[in-house]
């Protein structure tokens, strides 16, 4: 029988571990293990250290949130991909199938538009997202006679291109010199302005979305079925469906609302998790989490540090995912054929 | 005794359009019932409105005395499995756990299978000896054990009844005769059958009775002999038949007469 935790899970567990401490040593202020320890002990402890001020701001002010929000964002993306390529047996489907990026990007361009101060962006990207959501659910839904899971994506395509002409239109009526740099900025994703208060508001929510899917993961397996197998095998299908999609979004939307887009995780992360260890739901979520959690962490830290200036994360993921994945993909296969 | 299920006066569609009418069938504790009818005959929307996967146009259902209606989706389950037909899977699972999913009806809503439903899942192996199968993915085993892994589910889900949609179809010629002596072996073991086939001779080999079904409306149903004629096959396929008696005794098989002018 299958270990309750797999080599691989514990293996990305302690490879995020390794990560953080990386992440919180390397950058323009170089902070080393042992440095890093003394201060995190002192403040779990209470005490005092020894070291400068500037150590404490570094590594509670600066590098704590982001390395927290690239876990957090980098984890809820690849939950939420994985729930949706589960749930529309496709493996190439990504968080945004049902609309939730384009929906909180026209929110957020939106809101740039109209020279709404960090806070309202957030909200309306996040209301965005949940709307686009909402609207592409109820027209699928509506749509008699067909297939629900492919009317479903249908609209979702069709609602999401329709959300792009509104961001187009936006970008187009845009002040070119302030408010369309800060729209393609957003549209580019990036962690550097996430702040500890975005994240005690992103958290709860993304929990908030991840506890039902957690506990609904053996069931996710059933979602993957066709609609008729899994009813007659005692599943309320249409209800399950509903809370699935209505969590994924909520974890969707929060991540993209602080990030802006930051594109690819979510699609190949879960991706290559079912190749390493497997289809089923209860084992294959936990490892999407973490290998999303390693993989923005990874490359939120190279973009910070790799030149001068910051490359957004959302160039990186793509241009360092790729060949990784193709190798993946390539390993993973042959290992299919001999076996 | 009450049959396990039941239709009365039938009718069945898709939303929108009504394929049969005055459907009257009963299935007994024990008994196979084979469906026979041509392409687009209505039987696997016949058996999806039986499963409660698409709603009645006309007539009731009970399943085990109750109206399907009033059966909520574990219920069913719990009484009657569906075994599709053994075609795409999407991910690739391994069989044992595609044999497990049969136990979702005995769990909980956030459950996992526990020890009892792992044995079940074994259980249901072992009885259709492919025990060998259990780690194997479900995407690489042949599709003649594929069907075998979706029967085995359907027997982890320890509902008497078992609704087979086309169980022979796209199978080789020795895969088909499995699949009528596992049906065989399921009846001798005191569980319902009911499939549906392209081949009257299935019909012939293991079905107390059999239903044809033609253009949605029942042409006849009856024990196998008596409603499998020449002049029935006819009305079905449009196609000239020859029951030819076993010279070794046992059922008489079908054979088409061919039109060589």
């Amino acid at each position: 029988m299958n270990p309750r935790l797999p080599a691989l899970t514990l293996a990305a567990l302690a490879l995020l571990f390794a990560l953080v401490i990386v992440a919180f040593s390397v950058g323009r202020f170089a902070i080393s293990p042992s440095d890093l320890l003394t201060v995190l002990w002192a403040k779990i402890s209470g005490g005092s250290h020894a070291l400068p001020s500037t150590y404490d701001a570094v590594i509670f002010q600066i590098r704590g949130p982001r390395i927290l929000a690239a876990i957090l964002i980098g984890a809820a993306l690849s939950g939420a991909g994985a729930v949706y390529q589960n749930m529309f047996r496709n493996p190439l489907v990504s968080p945004d199938i049902l609309g939730v990026s384009s929906g909180a990007a026209l929110g957020a361009v939106l809101a740039i538009f109209l020279a709404l101060p960090i806070l309202a962006i957030q909200g309306f990207a996040f209301a965005g997202g949940l709307l686009a959501v909402a609207v592409v659910y109820f027209i699928g839904n509506a749509v008699r006679g067909h297939d629900p899971i492919l009317a479903l994506i249908l609209t979702g395509v069709v609602v999401g291109t329709l959300f792009g002409s509104g961001i187009a239109l936006m970008k187009y009526l845009a002040d070119p010199y302030n408010q369309l740099p800060a729209m393609t900025f957003w549209l580019l994703g990036s962690l550097s302005s996430i702040s500890p208060a975005d994240l005690w508001v992103a958290i709860p929510v993304v929990l908030l979305g991840l506890v039902p899917i957690f506990l609904l993961r053996w069931r996710m397996n059933l979602l993957s079925l066709s609609d008729d197998e899994a009813r007659a095998l005692g599943v309320n299908v249409g209800r399950l469906r509903l809370v699935i999609v209505t969590c994924a979004t909520l974890i969707t939307a929060a991540a993209v609302a602080i990030s802006g887009i930051i594109g690819w995780i979510g699609l190949l992360i879960p991706h290559a998790a079912r190749l390493l260890i497997g289809p089923a739901f209860a084992r294959m979520l936990p490892l999407s989490l973490l290998l999303g959690a390693c993989y923005l962490l990874a490359v939120d830290t190279l973009a910070r540090t790799m030149a001068s200036i910051e490359i957004p994360p959302g160039v990186l993921t793509a241009l360092i995912g790729t060949p990784l994945f193709l190798w993946l993909l390539a390993v993973t296969h042959s290992r299919a054929r001999r076996s | 005794m009450k049959p396990l299920l039941k239709a009365h006066n039938l009718a069945f569609g898709y939303p929108g359009r009504t394929l049969g009418r005055a459907i009257n069938l009963e299935v007994q504790t024990g008994e196979v019932l084979c469906v026979l009818g041509p392409n687009g005959g209505g039987k696997t929307t016949l058996f999806r409105t039986l499963l409660g996967l698409l709603p009645a146009h006309g007539g009731s259902i009970a399943l085990g005395g109750k109206s399907l209606e009033a059966c909520a989706p574990s219920e069913r389950a719990k009484l009657m499995a569906y075994v599709p037909q053994a075609g795409n899977s999407y991910f690739a699972f391994t069989v044992r756990d595609v044999v497990l999913m049969g136990r979702t009806a005995h769990l909980g809503l956030f459950a996992a299978p526990g020890p009892k439903d792992f044995d079940a899942a074994t259980a249901a192996l072992n009885e259709l000896r492919i025990a060998h199968l259990a780690e194997k993915s479900f995407t690489q085993i042949s599709g003649g054990e594929r069907q075998l892994v979706l029967i085995a589910r359907a027997i982890a889900q320890e509902s008497p009844l078992l609704i087979m949609d086309e169980p022979t179809a796209s199978l080789d010629f020795g895969n088909q005769s499995l699949m009528i002596s596992e049906i065989l072996r399921l009846k001798a073991s005191g569980r319902s059958v009911l499939f549906s086939t392209h081949d009257p001779d299935h019909a012939l080999q293991c079905a107390e009775r059999a239903l044809l079904l033609h253009a949605g409306n029942v042409l006849a149903l009856g024990s196998p002999r008596e409603v499998v004629t020449a002049a029935n096959l006819k009305t079905l396929y449009g196609v000239d038949v020859e029951l030819i008696e076993s010279l070794s005794g046992g059922q008489p098989f079908c054979r088409p007469a061919l039109r060589t002018a």
